[in-house]
């Protein structure tokens, strides 16, 4: 029974190609941290209203809690492991540690996906865009002020770029 | 979650086969922001999950036809809030969608899965109401044309018939002597149900009208036809007096996000601001 429910999918997560197998009540969250071991989206609330893990599905911010492991054959997936590494961190990530952005730091990887979908989609928001697209990620510690600061001076960097 | 089959259909023909195949024991998964939470919770324990993403009739479109815009049923709240023809002709319509969830639930939220989930709080609906949307089902057996008033028949209900879908919304396209504003109250600014949501569209002949959101089983539409509430020379003191008096078709219940009289209360304060804005927007020529 079980296995006559499994359905196969390929799905490519940070450039690498995926082709696994899937039961189809497991959401794309499920699989990526039990399955892949791909752990930095988080489970927290479960029902799409934290952002805890957010990832991007075809350069889409997106809740991977609300979205079937089936549903994503044949996507794109980036989560925070895509953008950068300890060594070589993202300006995002970066930006982040640089502004004390992280305390306990269980929303931050899903806060850096939200906040890297706004830099792509317009690379000079306004602090009200930045709070507009950061209303779906909570945060416990921080009070959100220096992670506004964060996701601002990454947008301050790219114009100083464009300056140059 | 329990377990299920799932299905995902490349052809209307299949689809209909699928529904037919499990009569009332199928859900339909579109943007599935709705549909994950009441799989996980228990509440619904399909046999079959039927993803309709790849059926080619329904997806996403914004296309003007004729005196109307046609918004096809697979259509992201993204997609729609950011469409500057939708922002143009339906400004309520894209203030209401922008308030809807977050970023992360507007990217996979469908305009159609709002309305057929039809939630008393749902904040697409009053505009598509101010707005005259109808809704255009399909099954086998073809297709029919309702009015949005008509699609939604109570709290979690829709007309749509067992082996029916929903293939596109229409929006007539506003005359030109209206203009229109949504306004929406709750506890906190993201990722909030409305505790109160409401649209209102004045219009220079006198008429205005207001739809109000989660005040009731179903949005309750009323109008003031004698041109107060669009009178420039009437007093606040009078307009307030005349919503306030207008509000009172709204049937309110206390739950856990509002008490029935704070609700109540809140729709005379909403209703004057935002009436408030759309007559701004009636003189601006917005």
């Amino acid at each position: 029974m079980e296995i006559q429910n499994l359905h196969s999918v390929s799905f490519v997560v940070n450039k690498r190609l995926y082709a696994i197998n899937v039961e189809p009540q497991h959401t794309l969250l499920d699989v990526l941290r039990d399955q892949l071991d791909i752990t930095g989206p988080k489970e927290c609330c479960g029902v799409g209203e934290c952002g805890a893990c957010t990832i991007l599905l075809n350069g889409r911010a997106v809740n991977a809690c609300l979205i079937l492991a089936v549903e994503a054959d044949g996507k794109e997936i980036v989560t925070i492991e895509g953008l950068g590494s300890p060594d070589s961190l993202s300006p995002m990530q970066k930006a982040f540690v640089d502004a004390g952005a992280v305390q306990c730091g269980f929303c931050t990887p899903g806060m850096i996906m939200a906040a890297q979908y706004l830099i792509n989609n317009n690379p000079n928001p306004s602090e009200e865009d930045v709070r507009v697209a950061l209303a779906g990620n909570l945060c416990r510690c921080t009070g959100y002020s220096r992670i506004i600061q964060a996701v601002l001076s990454v947008s301050q960097n790219n114009q100083a770029k464009a300056q140059a | 979650m329990q377990t299920f089959s799932y299905y995902h259909p490349t052809e209307l023909s299949a689809l209909f086969e699928l529904m037919q195949q499990y009569p009332s024991a199928y859900k339909l998964l579109a943007g599935g922001t709705d549909l994950l939470v009441r799989l996980k919770s228990g509440r619904i324990s399909p046999k079959a999950v039927i993803d309709i993403k790849a059926i080619p009739e329904i997806q996403g479109l914004i296309e003007r036809v004729g005196e109307a815009f046609v918004i096809v049923a697979l259509t992201l709240m993204a997609d729609l809030e950011s469409d500057p023809r939708i922002q143009q002709s339906y400004p309520a319509l894209a203030e209401a969608v922008h308030n809807v969830g977050s970023v992360q639930i507007r990217n996979r939220a469908t305009l159609a899965g709002n309305l057929c989930n039809a939630s008393p709080a749902a904040d697409s609906a009053p505009a598509l109401l101010i707005y005259q949307a109808s809704v255009v089902c399909l099954s086998p057996r073809g297709e029919r044309t309702l009015a949005l008033q008509d699609f939604i028949t109570g709290p979690g209900k829709t007309a749509l018939a067992a082996d029916e879908i929903v293939k596109q919304i229409i929006l007539p396209i506003p005359p030109t002597n209206q203009a229109a504003a949504f306004a929406r109250l709750t506890r906190r600014k993201g990722v909030d149900l409305a505790t109160i949501n409401l649209c209102c569209q004045v219009n220079t002949n006198g008429l205005t009208r207001f739809v109000l959101g989660a005040v009731g089983p179903m949005p309750v539409i009323v109008e003031e036809k004698d041109g107060l509430l669009s009178s420039p020379d009437e007093s606040e003191t009078a307009k307030r007096a005349c919503i306030e008096s207008l509000m009172q078709k709204a049937t309110p219940i206390t739950d856990v996000r509002a008490s029935k009289e704070y609700r109540q209360a809140m729709l005379a304060v909403l209703g004057y601001r935002v009436l408030v804005t759309a007559l701004k927007r009636l003189g601006s020529g917005a």
